[in-house]
């Protein structure tokens, strides 16, 4: 039986990203706070110690940081005939924990969605009409970029991400990204410096008539003090960045933004090594007293709180509001309910290219040091005369030389033996790859639910993703495929080898760690799960912010938009429903 | 190297010493698997959590399923090597006239690894281009890790690639395009030019 | 909800802090202006960094004091009758903070700083004591002595007392300014500066000749605050210092150790005006420039330094020891870095240490342990390098006080 605790006025279950920065705010309005988070207390020096933090088979292979399935994984298949089994291990994506979550070992690229991306809906159907949606399920947001402009600027302002802007106040920047809505000013920092592989790459784009412009980085190219008055240091190139927490305070993440400052405040608590059972609903359902909890002793916990915000990953976003009976899961067979729906991913391909005379040092390296291509990006070209909808980045942004996970050799090299040896010696320096992030864009067959036959170690059911690439999807992968072998020629290497996206999705291999949809936000109480301002529509007591919102996804990193997010719905909390609470949009 | 096993038995060491010299021969790029230690890596990982697949799900039912779905196999690593480098020995001992691996000559060896690699080699119950695959893996990863895991010894790997290892600052050579990096690699464990010289 | 009411409170914390700035005049004086004194008096003499444990009730004690002589554990001091100073007379407290004679004729040691506090204003100690009786009682009963023999015999601090202590007011220097002498006022009693950064004699008292001159305590070295060339403040501006005071860091430095808590519970809560004087004061202090030359570059252990320190060192400190403000402390032309006694520098490669958190510097970066790394002759020749490069120059570090350091640090004393 769960022991109940003295009530609080907030409960943030996960303190992630969203998690740190919701509670900041909502501490900066007097209230009582507590962030309860299933995964270790982790801070820079002490965990990400210098010494040892460049460990590759321990963080990048071994995966340490990470969510472990032994605590929670999910059942997957490709389609509703098949029967979905346990992501035994993790692989085409990797779910964080721990206090920071997964912005702990993320790579840094920090981007803002298109205007276009958050009416796609509406801007698709008056571009191309209705009819080119058809096999799709794309949604508008509810919420517009002119609306999110702000909260972009204070994400990337708290973080100090590196940039060049492309568009501000309608004004074209030379050399930053042309094709994005605008901005109200600059970035924070300016680009990094450059790496070799990509600065061809860029020169090689631009001889072909396109937009090379440097990546927005979270990893740092000038120290910085950000507006919380917490201080970051130089990014330092080491090659370490994904899948490691960032030993000298050079890369955004909750503690080196956020933590220093939300740790110091007293009516703030994070209580870790706790994972959230579910979340508690008075006798309507349509009210939430708080959640329930075992620490790490196994002990149970009640948490009352007068306000519930779910800020863990996306996935268990959803999965936390399918296992507490907020709003209704989500059917393929008849549409409705919307807890599940739109599930989403990223469609991604990628070309290596091996030169005899160059020596590109891929160690030296940042986890968003690069360049991108959005020429082929959402809807930047014109898709009249083309089959499909969407777009990706064209990324070059060479992210480690790890000997374990990078030894690029052309085809046809035997796996092992001597000529699998030197042609490890003799490509290694010489080759660099680029890669395209496609959108994803939800389908009808594409969700989340929770699976029959598998539990998780508390016995509650584990997840069940249904997922495979749209065929929209994979021509459009293709097409862009086709442009990055423009590219790759006028780049001249000795040889160059494609990897195209094809069907199905394969659970195994390393794609992306981004997860989208699930808890949808719109602007209708039927499609989606959340309100514009993320409040559930269900149970307005009860806030669901991350990715787990986006109706679908686009060919970007989602991390910028979820951090908007967070400042997003902590404005609503704070300045409507601190005052009025209920539901902010009325169904 | 021999001493010391944590999980592997004489005969099973000897074997997967022998395989992992012929995935990475010595040779005048390197020296082999073997002496990098290799062997010795995968043994300490079997006794450790990945060995028992602590971290993984690990609850039933298990059912055969589709490629994409991953390993949905009850045996965690350990128990793969054991029963596969067992199974390797009774059938090479029966196919080549009761030698085991470590008895083949080099020649021998590589045949019966291509095989094994192609799905050539019937061993029974066992997944002959599972287990291949498996070990190769942990080779590359006992090859290619930081020193203090037991393989890649003296950063033989490290060296031979181009790999600075476990640097943290690259500053002064970001800008530096097209040029060689001038130092060698360090380890986690350290590095010889940080001691006092003669 | 209830969150409204919080609010209301914190304001009333901001505007009560807002009036400790404010001097009461000895005329119209009121008995609420007399307690706002004192409670700043004891920001000023740090009382919370002695009697009240990290996260424990407010001056309820607690807190052990490791001495060369053995630990003392710091009294509660909160008005409870039978286990604080409730039972006490303002007569009592002020022969406590003045000659170091408790309740009883207890003789205190003199881990209690009164041969600083002995130089406070008898107003100021008669405020501290209404502030004091202001607290909430704290049952909490404290075995503060717990001094190996003879040290434990408290009759001991007669002896002790009769050969190194003073008592006696402040005296103004007419000929300098108030503000210094206001700072001089400070250093000298309530901030009790000397009890740690002033050399000891064998007996525990300060060397009277080397005023502020640098001293090791815990294995930590609270370095010369004179106004030295290289290792005293010699290079730091008034605003520097003032800077250091209030955030915990400046351009050259970020507190940590025993400062850290020190900038945390006092000097960050001081007013502007109080950190300027100090300023003033210690900037005054002559002290003696270090004359020592740099090591030879081409020393062994010079080279193994620039090795070590390429590879462990310079992702933060910077290829050049020039840090980042705020977050890692700057190594070239560094009075920390320059110091004769190396203990400290020894003690954090070794140990690792996070930096003071203020209000205005919140950041708290933490420099992480390398023990586990390097080897003793390793760390002496990191150490001896940076000390020797980018217009440093001490004296080079042996790789046998690392080894001493290493042991100490490893059985906690």
């Amino acid at each position: 039986m769960a022991r109940k605790l003295p009530r609080k006025d907030v409960v943030i279950v996960g303190l992630g990203w969203t998690g740190a920065i919701l509670a900041h705010e909502l501490t900066e309005s007097g209230l009582d706070v507590v962030a309860i988070e299933r995964g270790p207390w982790r801070d820079t020096a002490t965990d990400f110690n210098i010494g040892y933090v460049s460990d590759e088979l321990r963080y990048a292979v071994r995966r340490d940081l990470f969510l472990q399935p032994a605590q929670e994984t999910l059942t997957m298949r490709n389609t509703t005939s098949q029967t979905a089994l346990p992501m035994r291990d993790f692989g085409s994506f990797l779910p964080g924990t721990g206090v920071g979550g997964a912005g702990v070992h993320w790579n840094g690229h920090t981007w803002r969605f298109y205007p276009s991306d958050f009416n796609l809906k509406s801007h698709l159907t008056e571009r191309y009409g209705a009819a080119r949606l058809a096999d799709l399920q794309i949604q508008d947001w509810g919420v517009s970029y002119d609306e999110m402009e702000s909260a972009y600027d204070r994400f990337e302002y708290l973080c100090g991400i590196s940039g060049k802007a492309g568009n501000i106040g309608n004004k074209i920047q030379p050399g930053g990204n042309p094709f994005e809505g605008p901005r109200k000013r600059d970035y924070p920092l300016p680009p990094m410096e450059m790496t070799y592989a990509p600065t061809l790459f860029a020169e090689a784009a631009r001889s072909l008539g396109l937009h090379p412009f440097p990546t927005p980085s979270a990893n740092l190219s000038k120290a910085y003090v950000n507006p919380l008055g917490i201080a970051m240091g130089q990014c330092t190139m080491c090659g370490f960045c994904e899948r490691f927490g960032c030993a000298n305070y050079s890369k955004s993440s909750a503690q080196t933004t956020v933590l220093p400052v939300l740790m110091r405040k007293s009516n703030f608590e994070a209580r870790c090594n706790s994972e959230v059972l579910h979340v508690n609903l008075d006798a309507t359902g349509k009210m939430a007293r708080g959640v329930t909890y075992v620490d790490g002793n196994g002990e149970e916990w009640e948490q009352p709180a007068d306000m519930v915000l779910l800020c863990a990953y996306g996935l268990h976003n959803a999965r936390l509001m399918m296992l507490s009976k907020i709003g209704k899961i989500y059917d393929p067979q008849t549409g409705e309910g919307t807890v599940g729906r739109n599930y989403a991913y990223q469609t991604n391909a990628g070309v290596q290219l091996f030169f005899d005379d160059k020596n590109f040092n891929p160690f030296v390296a940042a986890g968003a040091l690069g360049q991108t291509v959005d020429d082929f990006n959402g809807d930047t070209f014109d898709h009249a005369a083309l089959d499909f909808v969407g777009g990706a980045g064209i990324n070059c942004i060479p992210t480690n030389g790890r000997p374990i996970g990078f030894r690029p050799t052309p085809p046809g090299t035997p796996r092992w033996g001597s000529a699998w040896k030197k042609a490890t010696r003799d490509n290694y320096l010489k080759a660099f790859g680029f890669s395209s992030q496609g959108s994803s864009y939800a389908a009808r067959g594409n969700y989340l639910d929770l699976d029959p036959t598998y539990k998780d170690r508390f016995g509650r059911p584990l997840m069940r993703m249904t997922f495979d690439f749209p065929d929209n999807d994979i021509r459009m992968s293709h097409w862009v495929s086709d442009r990055m072998e423009e590219i790759a020629k006028a780049l001249k290497p000795r040889q160059y080898v494609q990897a195209r996206r094809n069907k199905s999705w394969n659970s195994v291999p390393y794609q992306s760690t981004h997860n989208t949809g699930g808890a949808i936000m719109g602007a209708d109480p039927k499609t989606s799960a959340v309100n514009k301002f993320l409040q559930s529509w269900d149970v307005p007591n009860v806030f669901v912010i991350g990715a787990s919102a986006f109706p679908q996804n686009a060919g970007k990193n989602p991390t910028g938009t979820v951090g908007a997010l967070a400042f997003w719905a902590a404005d609503a909390i704070r300045n409507q429903y601190l005052r009025n609470p209920g539901p902010l949009v009325q169904a | 190297m021999l001493s010391g096993w944590y999980f592997f038995k004489p005969d099973e060491a000897r074997a997967l010493e022998a395989i992992v010299d012929r995935l990475i021969p010595p040779d005048d790029l390197s020296i082999g698997g073997k002496d990098a230690g290799c062997a010795a890596f995968i043994d300490r990982q079997m006794a450790g959590s990945y060995g028992d697949s602590s971290r993984l799900y690990t609850k039933g039912p298990f059912m055969h399923g589709l490629p994409t779905q991953g390993y949905q196999g009850d045996a965690t690593p350990a128990m793969r090597y054991r029963a596969g480098l067992a199974a390797i020995d009774a059938y090479l001992k029966k196919a080549m006239s009761n030698r085991g691996f470590a008895q083949l000559t080099a020649a021998e060896q590589d045949l019966f690894l291509k095989d094994l690699e192609a799905a050539k080699v019937d061993l029974g119950k066992i997944d002959g281009k599972a287990l291949f695959n498996l070990v190769l893996q942990n080779t590359m990863e006992g090859f290619f890790a930081d020193p203090i895991y037991g393989g890649n010894r003296d950063m033989a790997s490290w060296k031979m690639i181009g790999f600075p290892g476990a640097r943290y600052d690259y500053r002064d050579h970001v800008a530096k395009h097209n040029q060689p990096y001038p130092h060698g690699p360090i380890s986690i464990g350290g590095s010889p030019d940080w001691s006092r010289k003669g | 909800m209830s969150h409204l009411s919080r609010l209301a409170a914190a304001a009333a914390l901001t505007l009560s802090a807002v009036t400790l700035s404010a001097h009461p005049s000895a005329a119209d004086e009121l008995p609420f202006d007399r307690i706002v004194n004192g409670r700043y008096q004891a920001v000023l003499g740090d009382c919370a960094g002695c009697h009240t444990l990290p996260g424990g009730a407010s001056f309820a004690g607690g807190v052990a004091l490791p001495t060369p002589f053995g630990t003392l554990v710091a009294p509660n001091i909160t008005p409870d009758a039978e286990t604080g100073i409730g039972h006490w007379s303002e007569t009592d407290f002020r022969n406590a903070m003045k000659k170091g004679i408790g309740h009883d004729g207890v003789r205190l040691y003199p881990a209690m700083p009164y041969p600083a506090y002995t130089r406070m204003s008898d107003r100021d100690v008669a405020d501290l004591w209404a502030y004091l009786r202001t607290l909430q009682p704290v049952r909490n009963d404290i075995t503060s002595n717990q001094l190996p023999f003879p040290f434990n015999i408290r009759a001991v601090m007669i002896g002790w007392n009769w050969l190194n202590f003073t008592p006696g007011a402040f005296k103004a220097d007419p000929n300098r300014s108030a503000e210094w002498n206001r700072g001089a006022y400070i250093v000298q009693g309530a901030g009790h500066c000397a009890t740690c950064h002033s050399p000891k004699t064998a007996l525990g008292a300060d060397k009277t000749n080397a005023f502020l001159g640098g001293a090791v305590l815990q294995n930590w070295l609270a370095p010369t605050i004179t106004n030295a060339r290289r290792e005293g403040l010699g290079a730091w501006s008034i605003d520097d210092v003032t800077a250091y005071l209030k955030t915990g860091a400046n351009r050259f430095d970020i507190a940590s150790g025993p400062m850290a808590e020190v900038v945390t519970n006092s000097t960050s809560q001081m007013t502007d005006a109080d950190r300027r004087a100090i300023a003033v004061y210690l900037k005054d202090l002559p002290g003696e420039a270090n004359k020592a030359t740099p090591v030879a570059v081409n020393d062994p252990g010079m080279k193994a330094g620039a090795a070590v320190y390429a590879d462990n060192c310079s992702a933060c400190h910077g290829l050049k020891g020039e840090g980042q403000p705020k977050l890692f402390p700057q190594l070239a032309d560094s009075a920390l870095i320059q110091q004769a006694d190396a203990t400290s520098l020894i003690r954090v490669v070794l140990a690792g240490s996070q930096a003071a958190g203020t209000q205005a510097a919140p950041t708290t970066p933490a420099m992480p342990s390398l023990a586990w790394r390097l080897n003793d002759a390793q760390v002496a020749d990191v150490l001896t390098y940076v000390r020797n490069m980018w217009g440093n120059a001490a004296p080079a570090v042996a790789s046998d006080m690392v080894g001493k350091l290493r042991k100490s640090l490893k059985s906690g004393s």
